[in-house]
């Protein structure tokens, strides 16, 4: 079953402002969707419906077949992982960030998943305000994983890193789909669409502009252009 | 004991002070002449007309009803300040009623309860007016530090929640944090009291001629309300706030930035 269907979804702002049109896509399994676009398309806005952070003024979201409004947030919000923009390092160590996203977890469950992750598993106790963007930004993957989402939304998370630290969380990510994730992507850079896309979802003005693998979509002239 | 009143020429005597602030003002020219001869005046009617409405409800032949109304007034008022000093704060007025009514009942409650005083007018209206003065102040630092904190930390906030944690667990850091900001100062203050200030309360009951412990006694039985009343007003004005900025399905709602 397809993992996360967007079906024909709109949403307003309280004034009425449409921000997206019956936006409608999937997220393949194992995959990464990417979701292309140029500033202001309304992106990081459909990828928060994907978690209800946002709620959709038309149109549904469905997880597994199932509406995600009949789901309890807070368990769909465990399933539903996401990585925002800026790395979100929360006060205290890495191994208290960790365990924000799963009390139970054991230290070497946690030292793990930084291993995963691309980051030395002794540095859990270091203080996670310390970390470098790449750093903080593997520690919020990490912290992501623990819940163990069956898809990962990612909005344009290495937007704010060195080209080091973009092909390091572009490379963590590719694995974790081959490892069967399921990932929603925003990016604006056609450059890393080629590097990391398996699907392109394009949006323009709140609407999808077209829908493609990303070998068709790069050979297509909607790849030829900036977003 | 002796009682002490100034009288209408002690009050006139006393205003030598201002002129000496006036004077003071004028030398360094700072401007500040109309403000202060303003504000002296403003202080002297506004404290005269409380004074002989005071008179009226606190006579021993009124009944309690007319002080349980003064404090009904002094409830709204606070609560209207309250909103007047933190506009960008959502329902602040609804919510400063209700800390304002809550820090009422629970305190009065204490003090009536176990006889800490008698239900008088003349005890009802001061205790409340301290317990809802100090309260106030309070309650706006809590209301404005929570949606500064929240608005700041926006982003944590949401990633708290996009990890599956609950509005209260989301937002309980931010939340701790101001709440402690609201009461430190008022711990502190009861900290250094007799050490660098002597209080008001205790002050006026030496000056009207009260024995000095007697004074003390009622003065900590005083601070101790206070103390209360401010943690209280604080962690309902702080729970009732930040229930508001979240939706019951735990989304984060917009937050209007402070205009000043």
């Amino acid at each position: 079953m397809v993992p996360l269907i967007f079906d024909r979804v709109s949403f307003a702002l309280p004034d009425g402002t449409e921000l997206l049109h019956s936006v409608a896509f999937s997220v393949g399994s194992g995959a990464v969707t990417v979701l292309a676009g140029p500033s202001g398309a309304g992106k990081s806005t459909l990828l928060r419906l994907g978690n209800r952070l946002e709620v959709p003024s038309g149109g549904v979201v469905r997880l597994q077949g199932v509406d995600i409004a009949t789901v309890d947030p807070l368990q769909l919000r465990r399933r539903v992982g996401m990585v925002f923009q800026r790395p979100t390092p929360f006060a205290g160590t890495i191994s208290e960030n960790l365990a924000a996203a799963s009390p139970a977890t054991s230290i070497e469950l946690r030292q793990d998943m930084l291993q995963r992750v691309g980051l030395d598993p002794q540095m859990i106790d270091r203080i996670a305000d310390d970390l470098s963007g790449g750093e903080a930004q593997r520690m919020c993957i990490a912290r992501t994983l623990l819940t163990e989402p069956e898809v990962i939304l990612m909005d344009e998370p290495t937007s704010s890193l060195d080209p080091e630290n973009r092909r390091g969380i572009e490379h963590l990510v590719r694995e974790l789909a081959e490892g069967g994730a399921s990932i929603l992507w925003v990016s604006h850079d056609l450059a890393q669409v080629e590097r990391i896309a398996d699907e392109v979802v394009v949006l323009l003005d709140g609407r999808n502009a077209s829908t493609a693998n990303a070998e068709a979509f790069l050979r297509s002239g909607d790849g030829g252009g900036s977003l | 004991m002796s009682s002490t009143q100034i009288g209408w020429a002690g009050l006139g005597a006393s205003l030598i002070l201002v002129v000496v602030a006036i004077a003071l003002s004028t030398w360094q020219q700072l401007r500040l002449t109309r403000s202060i001869a303003w504000a002296s005046a403003r202080a002297a009617v506004q404290l005269l007309l409380v004074g002989f409405a005071l008179r009226l409800v606190l006579d021993e032949k009124a009944s309690v009803w007319w002080a349980w109304l003064w404090v009904a007034v002094m409830i709204l008022f606070s609560a209207l300040t309250i909103r007047s000093r933190a506009r960008e704060v959502p329902g602040i007025f609804v919510l400063g009623l209700v800390s304002m009514l809550t820090v009422v009942i629970v305190s009065l409650s204490v003090i009536f309860g176990f006889q800490v005083f008698p239900m008088e007018g003349r005890t009802i209206v001061p205790l409340a007016g301290m317990m809802i003065g100090n309260s106030m102040t309070s309650c706006v630092l809590v209301g404005r530090r929570i949606v500064g904190e929240i608005s700041d930390k926006r982003d944590e906030v949401e990633a708290r929640l996009a990890l599956g944690s609950s509005w209260q667990d989301a937002s309980r850091p931010y939340v701790r944090s101001a709440l402690r900001t609201a009461l430190v100062p008022q711990i502190e203050s009861t900290k250094a009291v007799g050490l660098v200030f002597l209080p008001g309360a205790m002050t006026g009951l030496v000056l009207a001629g009260v024995d000095a412990v007697d004074a003390v006694t009622i003065q900590l039985a005083i601070m101790y309300l206070v103390l209360g009343s401010v943690a209280t007003s604080v962690t309902v004005m702080g729970l009732g706030l930040t229930r508001r900025m979240f939706t019951p399905d735990h989304r984060l709602r917009p937050i209007a930035r402070a205009s000043h």
